[in-house]
């Protein structure tokens, strides 16, 4: 069917379950990606999906991440998007279905950037994108293969490509909303952040009934990226993410990501620190309910330091309820000559019931002798002395429980850097856990 | 005000019996202090008489004007106008002192009937009273508790009692851990509040606080009853001679 296929194919895996799924893929020739995809193709077959006998899916079954077709899930009626950052001035890009929408973006203009779409992209030989587009995808696959994200270089048809040269005065918010019930979407991002440029990049609403979504961040020496992502399930969905960042010398790159309900999701952060005295964050705050089915939420994150003097932060907050599941892998690797590391992981679970789980597997991995590196992880209930000291105080029982659930998840959003943003954030959650409070009351 | 009779209580959790029938009575306008060996049941007293889990009362009665608080949540006893200043003030991380002083007065009013206070008046009544506690803007704006000194802590609680105006309070060992300018500031706060509709049952080990806070009647607590009530007298009694004497003659 496509060259692709043939490649798959030609390699033995005929009737594969990876074939199976390719089969049910219109995959793009590719411009300038074609011999990104080609190369997917092959590494693919190799790799083929992962299995839950995989070290790193011991705790994440893979079975509806590589299920042939996603399984439908009903497009809410009215409209879609997060009030979370309404009133920021931004830069819309609307996805419906994972492609782009023109005719609901804002025009592709933005001072101190050059943007373009992956869709309409694809069609030219050559691209500043070429160079990053599979690249750092290729890189991030040793020493733990990652086959969704192959798979996305291989079939993500649209995305945007964002290449920043200077200092926006506003930040590029990608909006993300569904219209088929049915869609299984692949995405792919590709940024380049030039020395001395700096972008806030905002990520809301629901991708598709199943998503693959990578981004890859290039972040050159003197460079700054804010990556700042809302997803609220709502409803069930199903997903992977991948986010593989290069981090160059006194760069700056910050990821949060907060998630609210969900089926079945798992996000990978591969973040490879090659220049000298950067600072890497990754956070995120995530409230599970396993009320509606099954909620299983994974933060898998690798973080590299290749060079000396540099900063990494691991900061994962799970809520987990009703028979919840929450997974955190999270490896510091520091590699030889990378002298005056500073890595730090912190991962945590909040658990208000007895039926939810947290699975949490830190790693170290030091080849250098004059380093600093801290991991914890805790699992716990809540503090039964605070929750009496707040209704001591006269803060009824349900209110003074949202209180101490944002007390847990504070250290995740002090990841956000931006005040205005930060408070948007705690508000909406705040707000949310009213709600969830007063629904779960009447 | 408050009326406590024959009050019997035990952990929830092994059965240990704690209150042995404490009686104590605490009329409008006056405030009654508690001294007491250690693990005579002073602050078991207080938790069970705030609602803290973990305590099973057996016997007895306690009443806040005439209404039964045994049988209400701590949140409807601290609505019903009881508060209680922890001995050991707990520290929440991420959430503004002010967020909470805010969600506290509000819940309590709501609980009442009463209408919420706004922003701005919230936020001039918490300067004014702040003021006076020497509690600046940074304390207000700092997660509850996270950081303070033992001072600042206890200071903080006063604050609290200040904002939410209780008929009752019962202070928990308020001056442990506190030297002799943060106890004057915590007593100027709390002399503050003494008022003819209010009563306030001060727990202490030292006769040093009642020096600031000028009890009209001094109980004392041992084996989980209260044995001997008297005067301010009573506790520089205390001061000279110990428990020893006390309970000696006491049987």
């Amino acid at each position: 069917m496509t060259a692709a296929l043939d490649r798959i194919e030609a390699a033995g895996a005929v009737d594969s379950p990876l074939a199976r799924r390719l089969a049910a893929l219109d995959l793009p020739k590719g411009g300038f990606t074609a011999a990104a995809r080609a190369d997917a193709a092959d590494r693919l077959a190799l790799a083929g999906l992962p299995h839950a006998r995989d070290e790193y899916w011991r705790y994440t079954p893979p079975h509806a991440l590589n299920a042939e077709k996603a399984e439908p899930l009903p497009v809410p009626e009215g409209p879609q998007d997060a009030p979370l950052f309404e009133g920021v001035g931004q830069l819309r890009l609307v996805f419906v279905d994972g492609r782009f929408d023109a005719g609901a973006s804002d025009p592709l203009a933005l001072e101190g950037v050059e943007l373009d779409v992956l869709s309409r992209a694809d069609s030219q030989a050559d691209h500043w994108a070429g160079e990053i587009y599979g690249a750092l995808e290729t890189a991030g696959q040793n020493p733990v293969r990652r086959p969704h994200a192959i798979l996305n270089t291989l079939a993500a048809p649209d995305g945007v490509l964002i290449r920043v040269t200077g200092k926006p005065a506003r930040p590029i918010h990608l909006v993300y909303r569904r219209s088929d019930a049915g869609a299984d979407v692949y995405l792919r991002h590709v940024l380049r952040v030039e020395p001395g440029a700096e972008l806030t990049l905002l990520e809301t609403g629901m991708i598709g009934a199943r998503s693959n979504v990578v981004i890859e961040a290039d972040v050159a020496e003197t460079g700054r990226l804010h990556h700042i992502a809302a997803k609220r399930g709502g409803e069930p969905k199903t997903g992977i993410g991948h986010i593989f960042a290069r981090v160059g010398a006194n760069a700056l790159f910050k990821s949060f990501e907060l998630v609210v309900d969900g089926r079945m999701m798992r996000n990978e952060s591969v973040i490879d620190i090659v220049g000298d005295d950067s600072v890497a964050h990754v956070a995120s705050a995530v409230l599970g309910d396993g009320a509606d089915g099954r909620f299983h939420h994974d933060n898998t994150v690798f973080i590299t330091h290749g060079a000396e003097r540099c900063e990494s932060r691991q900061v994962f907050k799970k809520v987990l309820r009703n028979g919840a599941t929450g997974v955190f892998q999270g490896k510091i690797l520091v590699k030889p000559g990378a002298q005056k590391t500073d890595g730090y992981q912190i991962s945590q679970s909040l658990l208000l019931d007895g039926d939810s789980q947290f699975l949490a597997k830190p790693e170290l991995e030091i080849y250098a002798d004059d380093v600093k590196c801290s991991h914890g992880s805790t699992t716990g209930a809540l503090d039964e002395t605070a929750l009496f000291y707040l209704r001591s105080r006269g803060v009824p029982q349900a209110r003074a429980v949202v209180l101490l659930v944002l007390s847990f998840l504070a250290d995740a959003l002090e990841e956000v850097e931006d005040d205005d943003l930060r408070a948007r954030i705690s508000e909406r959650l705040e707000a949310w856990l009213i709600q969830r409070a007063q629904d779960s009351e009447a | 005000m408050l009326e406590i009779k024959n009050l019997h209580a035990e952990l929830e959790e092994g059965g240990k019996k704690i209150l042995k029938g404490v009686d104590l009575t605490v009329p409008a306008g006056q405030v009654h202090a508690i001294m007491g060996p250690n693990g005579s049941g002073k602050s078991t007293l207080a938790y069970v008489l705030s609602g803290r889990d973990g305590y099973e009362v057996t016997e007895g009665s306690a009443s806040l004007e005439g209404e039964d608080l045994l049988e209400q949540e701590p949140e409807e006893r601290a609505a019903a106008g009881l508060f209680l200043a922890f001995q050991y003030p707990v520290e929440i991380p991420g959430v503004g002192n002010l967020t909470f002083l805010r969600t506290a007065v509000n819940a309590q009013r709501k609980a009442r009937g009463e209408e919420e206070l706004s922003s701005g008046d919230f936020l001039k009544l918490v300067r004014e009273k702040a003021k006076s506690l020497k509690i600046d803007a940074d304390m207000l704006k700092r997660p509850v508790n996270v950081g303070f000194s033992g001072g600042e802590k206890k200071r903080n609680e006063i604050l609290q009692m200040a904002m939410l105006e209780p008929r009752m309070a019962i202070l928990d060992e308020t001056d442990s851990g506190l030297d002799v300018d943060a106890m004057r500031l915590v007593s100027e706060g709390v002399n503050a509040l003494r008022a003819p509709d209010r009563a306030f049952l001060v727990i202490t080990h030292y006769q040093r606080l009642l020096d600031h806070i000028k009890p009209d009647v001094v109980h004392i607590m041992a084996e989980g009853r209260i044995v001997k009530s008297g005067g301010p007298e009573l506790a520089l009694e205390v001061e000279r001679n110990g428990y020893g004497d006390l309970l000696a003659e006491v049987g």
